[in-house]
C-alpha cells in the first residue's frame, strides 16, 4: 500500500509575475508522494514550500508542468472538477487556522460535510466526532474567538479530519502555538497517520516538527534540494 | 442543493448580523423616502385638481389692470369697473349667465369683546349662484336693502365661530371699521382650499353699502362671471374681451387694460407650483435613494476582504464556486427583500401619515413603489454579488489569503 503513488509531480513550475520582477516560485519539481506517507518539506523563506503544498491541494494551479493525482492529470481538470477532488480526497490545516468567524466551532466542521452532500443528522454526528477526537467535544458551541490559538487549530484539524481525506495538508500547522501546544498537535498528526494510515503533507521550518514526519523534503529557490528520511525514520 | 443554500444564505445573514442590518437599512431608507415624499407629492396635484373643478370650471374673473409681466396697464393706473360695467357685460352677452360685482378690503370685524380680522366683501345676490355659495341659516339680501344700500351681513363659517362661539348670530350687529351692521344669513362652510386659504373666513354685506360706508368710492374691483353652461370659457374670455375694449375705448394695437381669467389658468397655475412641489420632493427622494445606496455599497465592499476569504475557505473545503455563489446571492436578494419590504410599508405608512397631515388625498402609485425597490435592490445585488463573483473566481489560495 505504501508504494501506490498518490501524487506525482514532474517539472512542475510555479512562476509569478513576468519579465524582470518575474519569481520562479517552483522551478522544475519533481515529486512523488506515495499513500500513508508522512511528509515534511522544509527550507527558508521564499523557497517554495508553500507554493509546493497549495499545488498539491488543488488551490493554486502550477505554471507549467504535469501533476497527477491518483493517476489523474489535474492539470485537464476544470475549477469545478478541482473543488470536487478537495471535497472527496483532502483536508487542510492552515498556519492561521482559517475558520469562519462567528460561527462555533462544530459549524465550522460541518462546513465540508455541506458541500459532500451529507443528510443534516449525519453531518452532525461526523463533526462531534471529529471534535470529540481532537478531545473539544466540550468547546463545539463556541466561536473562534473564544477559543485559544491551540484549540482554533484543533477545530481546523477535526475540520480537515471530519470528511475523511486520503491526504491531510498541513502549512505551518504549529506555526502560531507554543512548544507545549505544537508538541500535542503534532502528536494528533502523527496518530493520524500511524493508526489510520493518512497520508500527511507537512510544511514547516521547525526541524522538532519535521521529526514527527518520516520523510524530509528540503527545499531551495523552488527546487527540492534533499528528500531523505527523517533521523527517527532512519 | 437549493434548500441547502438558502439555509446557508440564512445562517451568514444571521452570523453577519450588523452587516445584515445595515445593508437592510439603507434599503429600507431609500425605498420609504421615495414612496413618503412622492405619494404625498402626488396626492397634493390629485388634491388641488380637485379643489379647482370644485370651484367650478365655467367661472372667469374680470380684473381692472394687467401683470406688470404682461406689458398693459398695472391696476394701479387702469381705471376701475363700476356696477354699470359689471350690469352692461351682464346684459350684453348672451354667452354669459351672471356677472356678480365684488369689491373687497381686509378690516377687523368686532363684536362684543370678540374680534376677528377678515375679508370684507361687498357684493349681491348674484355672487352666491355664480360662486355656488349656500345659505345655511337666515337669508340673503332683500332687493330693498340693496338698492338702499342697508348695513346688514352674511357671515363666513369662520367668522361666525371666532365672533359668536356657540351664541346664535342671527339677529345680532357686528362692527366693521365704523359701521354697525346686522347678521341676517350664515354661509355652508366650503372649507379649506389646496393650499391651505380659508375659503370660509369672510363677511358679504350689499355693494352700495360697503362702497359708501367701508371704501368710500363706487369702485368694483371684480367681477365674478358665470359662463352659460353650453358656451366654453374660452369663447366667453373672447366676447368678454372686445366688449370691455370697446366699453373702455381702447385703440387697435393697444394693450388691454384689464385681465380676464378663466379657472384653467388659475388650474395650471396651480398644478405648475404642485409640480414644482413633487418635483422637489422626487429630488429629496432620490437624494435618499442614492445615500441609502452608497450605504449599502459601502456595507458591502467593507466586508470584501471577510467575504473573499470566507469564499477561499468554502472553496478550499470543497465547495464549487457556483455553490458559493447562489448562497451569497441568495443572501443579497434575501436582505434586499427584506429591506425593500420594510421600505415599503414604512413608506406607505410615512405617505399615509402625511396625506393626512396636509389633509390631501393618499393615493400610492405601485411604479414609484416598484422603481424604488427595484433601485435598492438592484444596489444590493449587485454589490453583494459582484465582489462575490470575483472572489469566487480567485484560485482558492489567493482569496484566502486577501488582504
Amino acid at each position: 500500500m505504501a508504494d501506490t503513488p498518490l501524487i506525482q509531480l514532474r517539472g512542475i513550475s510555479r512562476i509569478y509575475g513576468s519579465g524582470e520582477t518575474e519569481v520562479r516560485a517552483l522551478d522544475g519539481v519533481d515529486l512523488t508522494i506515495c499513500e500513508g506517507e508522512f511528509v515534511a518539506i522544509m527550507g527558508p523563506s521564499g523557497s517554495g514550500k508553500s507554493t509546493a503544498m497549495n499545488v498539491i491541494g488543488c488551490l493554486d494551479a502550477p505554471t507549467s508542468g504535469e501533476y497527477l493525482f491518483n493517476g489523474v492529470e489535474v492539470d485537464n481538470l476544470t475549477a469545478d472538477q478541482r473543488a470536487l477532488l478537495r471535497r472527496h480526497y483532502l483536508g487542510f490545516v492552515f498556519q492561521g487556522y482559517n475558520l469562519l468567524p462567528r460561527t462555533s466551532a462544530l459549524q465550522n466542521v460541518i462546513l465540508p460535510l455541506i458541500y459532500k452532500g451529507l443528510k443534516h443528522s449525519e453531518r452532525e454526528a461526523l463533526a462531534m466526532q471529529a471534535l470529540d477526537k481532537m478531545g473539544l467535544s466540550d468547546r463545539a458551541h463556541h466561536d473562534p474567538s473564544e477559543l485559544s490559538g491551540g484549540q482554533q487549530q484543533r477545530v481546523a484539524i477535526a475540520r480537515a479530519l471530519a470528511g475523511r481525506p486520503k491526504i491531510v495538508l498541513a502549512d505551518e500547522p504549529t506555526g502560531n502555538l507554543d512548544t507545549k501546544k505544537s508538541a500535542e498537535i503534532m502528536e494528533v498528526l502523527q496518530n493520524l497517520n500511524r493508526s489510520e494510515g493518512l497520508t500527511i503533507i507537512m510544511v514547516t521550518h521547525e526541524d522538532d516538527m519535521a521529526q514527527y514526519a518520516d520523510r524530509l523534503i528540503w527545499m531551495v529557490d523552488g527546487k527540492i534540494e534533499r528528500d531523505t528520511p527523517t533521523r527517527k525514520a532512519a | 442543493m437549493l434548500w441547502e443554500t438558502i439555509k446557508l444564505a440564512f445562517q451568514a445573514i444571521l452570523r453577519n448580523a450588523l452587516r445584515s442590518f445595515l445593508t437592510v437599512l439603507g434599503i429600507v431608507i431609500g425605498v420609504a423616502a421615495v414612496i413618503a415624499m412622492v405619494t404625498v407629492g402626488q396626492g397634493s396635484a390629485i388634491q388641488v385638481t380637485a379643489d379647482v373643478e370644485k370651484l367650478g370650471s365655467n367661472v372667469l374673473m374680470v380684473m381692472p389692470g394687467q401683470d406688470a409681466l404682461e406689458g398693459g396697464p398695472t391696476a394701479s393706473v387702469a381705471p376701475p369697473f363700476s356696477l354699470r360695467d359689471n350690469d352692461h357685460i351682464q346684459e350684453q352677452l348672451n354667452a354669459v349667465d351672471l356677472v356678480a360685482p365684488l369689491s373687497m378690503t381686509r378690516s377687523r370685524a368686532v363684536f362684543g369683546n370678540e374680534n376677528h380680522r377678515t375679508d370684507v366683501v361687498g357684493t349681491d345676490n348674484r355672487y352666491f349662484s355664480a360662486a355656488k355659495w349656500e345659505v345655511a341659516r337666515g337669508r340673503i339680501f332683500e332687493p330693498s336693502e340693496l338698492q338702499s344700500g342697508k348695513p346688514v351681513c352674511i357671515l363666513g363659517e369662520t367668522v361666525r365661530k371666532e365672533l359668536f362661539g356657540l351664541a346664535d348670530p342671527l339677529g345680532e350687529t357686528i362692527r366693521i371699521k365704523s359701521l354697525s351692521c346686522e347678521v341676517i344669513g350664515l354661509l355652508r362652510s366650503k372649507g379649506a382650499s389646496t393650499f391651505g386659504s380659508d375659503q370660509d373666513d369672510f363677511v358679504i354685506m350689499p355693494l352700495k353699502a360697503f362702497q359708501r360706508r367701508v371704501a368710500g368710492n363706487s369702485d368694483v374691483s371684480v367681477l365674478f362671471v358665470a359662463v352659460h353652461k353650453d358656451v366654453s370659457t374660452d369663447r366667453a374670455k373672447e366676447e368678454i374681451e372686445r366688449l370691455l375694449r370697446e366699453m373702455r375705448r381702447i385703440g387697435q394695437g393697444e394693450e388691454d387694460d384689464f385681465t380676464v381669467m378663466d379657472m384653467k389658468q388659475i388650474a395650471t397655475m396651480l398644478s405648475g407650483i404642485t409640480d414644482i412641489l413633487t418635483g422637489l420632493l422626487s429630488a429629496v427622494a432620490a437624494v435618499s435613494l442614492l445615500v441609502g445606496g452608497i450605504g449599502i455599497m459601502n456595507i458591502m465592499l467593507v466586508s470584501v476582504t471577510e467575504r473573499t476569504r470566507e469564499i477561499g475557505i468554502r472553496l478550499a473545503v470543497g465547495a464549487q464556486a457556483h455553490q458559493v455563489l447562489s448562497q451569497f446571492l441568495v443572501e443579497a436578494i434575501v436582505l434586499s427583500l427584506i429591506g425593500g419590504l420594510i421600505g415599503i410599508v414604512l413608506g406607505l405608512a410615512l405617505g399615509l401619515v402625511g396625506a393626512n397631515a396636509l389633509s390631501v388625498p393618499f393615493t400610492p402609485d405601485p411604479q414609484i413603489v416598484l422603481l424604488a425597490f427595484g433601485f435598492s435592490a438592484a444596489v444590493g445585488v449587485v454589490f453583494g454579488y459582484f465582489p462575490a463573483r470575483r472572489a469566487a473566481r480567485l484560485n482558492p489560495i489567493d482569496a484566502l489569503r486577501h488582504e
